[in-house]
């Protein structure tokens, strides 16, 4: 039974070659970061670091639902805007209203994202403009919301999840975990999770196979809804404030596309998964202190990021070489 | 669902054998009836073999049957019950399990992934992946692939391999009424054997299986029954061996002849050769084929629907890669490696593709822009184009098209499919074309459209073009063609010519019968 134990591993490694390459090139560039800091591989620096990061992954993960269906949601970054937005004015107080403010921020996501879902489900418009007009949207009941920036959110629980769990863990880091351990994994276990990854692969083939597409999808964008909420939540506790800005939601959105194609999903559908765009995203964020460390002007970043993204997409062009007729280029 | 069970008691009468059973069906797609007030059944414990022409119906039957279309009338009954299908799912709900041509496997899922994927086995409501691994791997073993690992993508696996993978995730539905749609086609001969010996052993264990292929031999070797169809209607059922082959073909055809072609010139000497094709071979789709095309001659290709005829044509054409063998054209060696090339005036090639809407058409854009698109190049004058002259020759081809239209400058899309098909034509007969490469240029249009091409064809000929010519209507390849090279299963296995251009001579050639056997003398024996 060995030798089919060892097929499965190989089989495993080559389907998950674009994730194993993208945490190597992390831990490559991270490595580099620490070993060119000045104070080494400390707690604060680990927890400055992941702050940054698991912000971005968690709009990454989102992103990778729409994505894996052969869609893609522009609106992420806009919905992560609005629960910042929503978040300064409603998690404050004491435990039991705080609670209740952090339901009602994740639940604003959800019901972002279900709209989404719903208009490209049964509206049978396309995802990409769909989620464009939808994230203008949102972000103009961010800005009704809060047009100057402001509020202010429950200290201790901010301080509480941007520090560290007995003084080692970034409590951040944790929290990505448990999303994944608790969310992610158990959607692509399920028969939802499958669903989007068969109408990503192939949406006649799904049809003709009785797979329920329409509650995959509805599932992909409203969990991108949900984890993009997260994501904002978790800003109004780094910032302790809301912010409507349209330029960092885009670049949110954007950065997201480029964590998911460089963690080997890919942009057809029915490849790939969150953990992958987890590390993409940590990936994008390294640059930055990369070129911190090495004292290069932080002007060279959008370079840089554009440089690793090429790279990444490049490598999944390749099937091109394979292809026989090429009437398929095309389709 | 249960208010029609409760009717149909009513109507319960037919034999109890019957396991699934169409009374009066028919089907109407716009204006065409593909069925014709069908009344079929299959019985339990047996293999049913489906037997017709391009169009006969047979794949109509098994959309129906499968719950991929709805009957426009009739109804159906399963043991004895009135029934409907609302979806494939629902179908599948009630029994009935379909192979199609086209793989419904998903690529990037693994082979237990889409063994399972209707119902996949689970623990704590999620997909229990090693109960999974399991079942899968005793299904793969039923249909012979227990080196298949169930981790595997699918993408990854032949073609062959594909389609046992897909026997196994139809068992898995636990059917009691398989449908297998030219299920073979894709399979090697070892695999072939591995289906047989499948389906004989289902066949023990009662169910109802019904099979649709074009190989005599593997009707022979498999089925209990067969059914003809023609026209879309249900012409007979006969045990097998009950009829021999050149029975079967003589219930295949019969077709009223509804066209009328123009005459054929009588050749007095060879034809100039223009193209000049040897041993073509791409992958498993073609196979060594040699053919000879001359100056004036309009060559058919015939044989079943997918036999290679489509991937020939587009070999020609430079689209697709790898493909070996010499083409010379004008007696000078041709390398074409795009439309583009092919389509420049050292080859003067011009391929009229089958699906005008995608492959043909530019449908946004103007009649004008569609037009010109193949022959811009040509009416160029340093970067501009020559609108004057673009002008005279796209009213020429209007002219000698009758192409009907509002405005030159009308999205071409608002023209009838007829009209768009002249469009089509119109935009490689303005390239000047020397070989004409024609994919089914009928389907889909109106009767008269159909005669002003079969009369443009002519002409073209008559003025030296040199026309190889697909469809999947035998009639036309008949009034339109010099001769007809037949394809069987990537192979050119037979070339007809003048007066042997018969409908009985090309149906049991694209069935791969010797035509000896077909001759009417020996049919008295």
């Amino acid at each position: 039974m060995s030798g089919a134990r060892m097929t499965g591993l190989r089989l495993w490694l080559t389907h998950n070659a674009g994730l194993l390459l993208a945490v190597l090139v992390f831990v490559a560039m991270f490595s580099l970061y620490i070993s060119n800091h000045s104070a080494g591989l400390t707690v604060p620096v680990l927890t400055t670091a992941a702050n940054k990061a698991v912000l971005l992954a968690l709009v990454a993960m989102a992103q990778t639902l729409p994505v894996l269906t052969g869609g893609l949601d522009l609106s992420v970054g806009m919905i992560f805007i609005l629960a910042n937005c929503i978040a300064s004015s409603i998690v404050v107080g004491n435990p039991f209203m705080t609670a209740l403010g952090i339901v009602c921020v994740l639940g604003a996501g959800m019901l972002a994202g279900l709209i989404n879902g719903m208009i490209v489900v049964y509206g049978r418009l396309q995802p990409i403009i769909t989620t464009l007009a939808t994230g203008a949207i949102y972000y103009g009941i961010a800005l009704l919301l809060r047009p100057v920036p402001g509020g202010d959110v429950n200290e201790e629980l901010a301080d509480f999840m941007t520090y560290t769990l007995f003084d080692t863990v970034p409590t951040s880091l944790v929290l990505l975990l448990v999303v994944v351990l608790l969310v992610w994994l158990p959607f692509r276990r399920s028969e939802l999770g499958r669903g989007c990854y068969a109408a990503g692969s192939s949406e006649g083939a799904a049809y003709m196979s009785g797979v329920n597409m329409n509650r995959s999808k509805l599932a992909a964008y409203t969990m991108a809804g949900f984890l993009a909420a997260l994501a904002g939540l978790l800003l109004t506790f780094v910032t302790f404030s809301g912010e409507a800005s349209a330029p960092i939601g885009n670049t949110y959105t954007l950065n997201s596309i480029a964590a998911v194609v460089i963690g080997g999903t890919s942009l057809y559908g029915g490849v790939g998964s969150a953990i992958g765009s987890i590390f993409g995203a940590f990936i994008l964020r390294t640059i930055d202190d990369l070129l911190f460390v090495f004292d290069l002007p932080p002007l060279w970043q959008p370079l840089f990021q554009g440089v690793v993204l090429l790279s990444a997409v490049s490598l999944g062009a390749l099937r091109v070489l394979r292809v026989r007729n090429r009437l398929e280029l095309f389709r | 669902m249960t208010d029609s069970i409760q009717a149909s008691d009513v109507l319960e009468t037919s034999d109890a054998s019957a396991f699934c059973r169409m009374q009066g069906i028919s089907k109407q797609y716009g204006g065409v009836t593909a069925l014709d007030n069908v009344n079929f059944q299959c019985a339990q414990g047996s293999i049913h073999a489906v037997l017709g022409e391009n169009g006969a119906g047979k794949s109509t039957l098994i959309k129906i049957l499968s719950g991929v279309v709805q009957p426009s009338q009739g109804e159906l009954f399963l043991q004895g019950r009135r029934t409907r299908f609302v979806s494939p799912n629902d179908a599948t709900r009630q029994g009935i399990v379909c192979i199609f041509q086209e793989l419904s496997l998903l690529p990037d899922l693994s082979v237990a992934d889409n063994i399972c994927i209707t119902d996949p086995p689970k623990r704590f409501g999620l997909i229990d992946r090693k109960a999974q691994d399991q079942r899968a791997l005793e299904l793969l073993a039923q249909v012979g692939c227990e080196d298949i690992h169930p981790q595997q993508r699918v993408r990854s696996l032949s073609l062959s391999r594909r389609q046992l993978v897909e026997i196994a995730k139809a068992l898995n539905r636990k059917p009691k009424l398989l449908i297998l749609d030219e299920a073979t086609s894709a399979l090697t001969a070892a695999d072939v054997e591995k289906v047989y010996t499948i389906l004989h052993k289902l066949r023990d264990q009662g169910l109802s299986i019904l099979y649709i292929s074009h190989r005599m031999h593997e009707i022979e070797a498999l089925a209990d029954v067969c059914s003809v169809f023609r026209n879309g209607r249900h012409i007979e059922t006969f045990k097998k061996g009950d009829k021999g082959d050149d029975e079967v073909v003589e219930l295949m055809i019969g077709r009223e002849y509804s066209q009328v072609y123009p005459p054929k010139p009588q050749r007095t000497e060879q034809p100039v050769p223009i193209l000049d094709i040897e041993h073509l071979s791409w992958g498993d789709h073609l196979r060594d084929i040699s053919l000879t095309l001359g100056r004036g001659e309009t060559v058919g290709l015939g044989g079943l629907d997918g036999q290679g005829q489509r991937e020939f044509l587009l070999a020609l054409f430079g689209v697709l890669r790898g493909v070996s063998g010499t083409i010379k054209i004008d007696g000078q060696p041709a390398s074409i490696n795009s439309p583009r090339e092919a389509k420049s005036a050292r080859y003067g090639l011009a391929l009229i593709p089958e699906d005008r809407k995608t492959e043909g058409l530019l449908l946004p854009m103007s009649v004008r822009a569609n037009i010109s698109l193949a022959s811009i190049g040509k009416l160029s004058r340093g970067i501009t184009v020559d609108h004057n002259e673009e002008n005279r020759k796209i009213d020429a081809m209007l002219k000698q098209l009758s192409i009907k239209i509002g405005n030159v400058e009308d999205p071409v899309s608002t023209l009838s499919g007829g009209n768009q098909q002249k469009v089509v034509i119109a935009k490689w007969l303005m390239t000047e074309a020397r070989i004409i490469l024609l994919n089914d240029p009928t389907r889909g249009i109106d009767v008269g459209t159909k005669q002003e091409i079969y009369q443009l064809l002519r002409k073209l000929a008559d003025q030296g073009v040199a026309i190889l010519f697909y469809s999947t209507d035998y009639e036309e390849l008949i009034g339109c063609c010099d001769r007809v090279a037949i394809f069987y299963d990537g192979q050119l296995t037979r070339e007809l010519s003048g007066a042997s251009i018969t409908e009985h001579n090309i149906v049991a050639s694209s069935l791969n019968l010797p035509l000896e056997a077909t001759l009417p003398e020996e049919q008295a024996l």
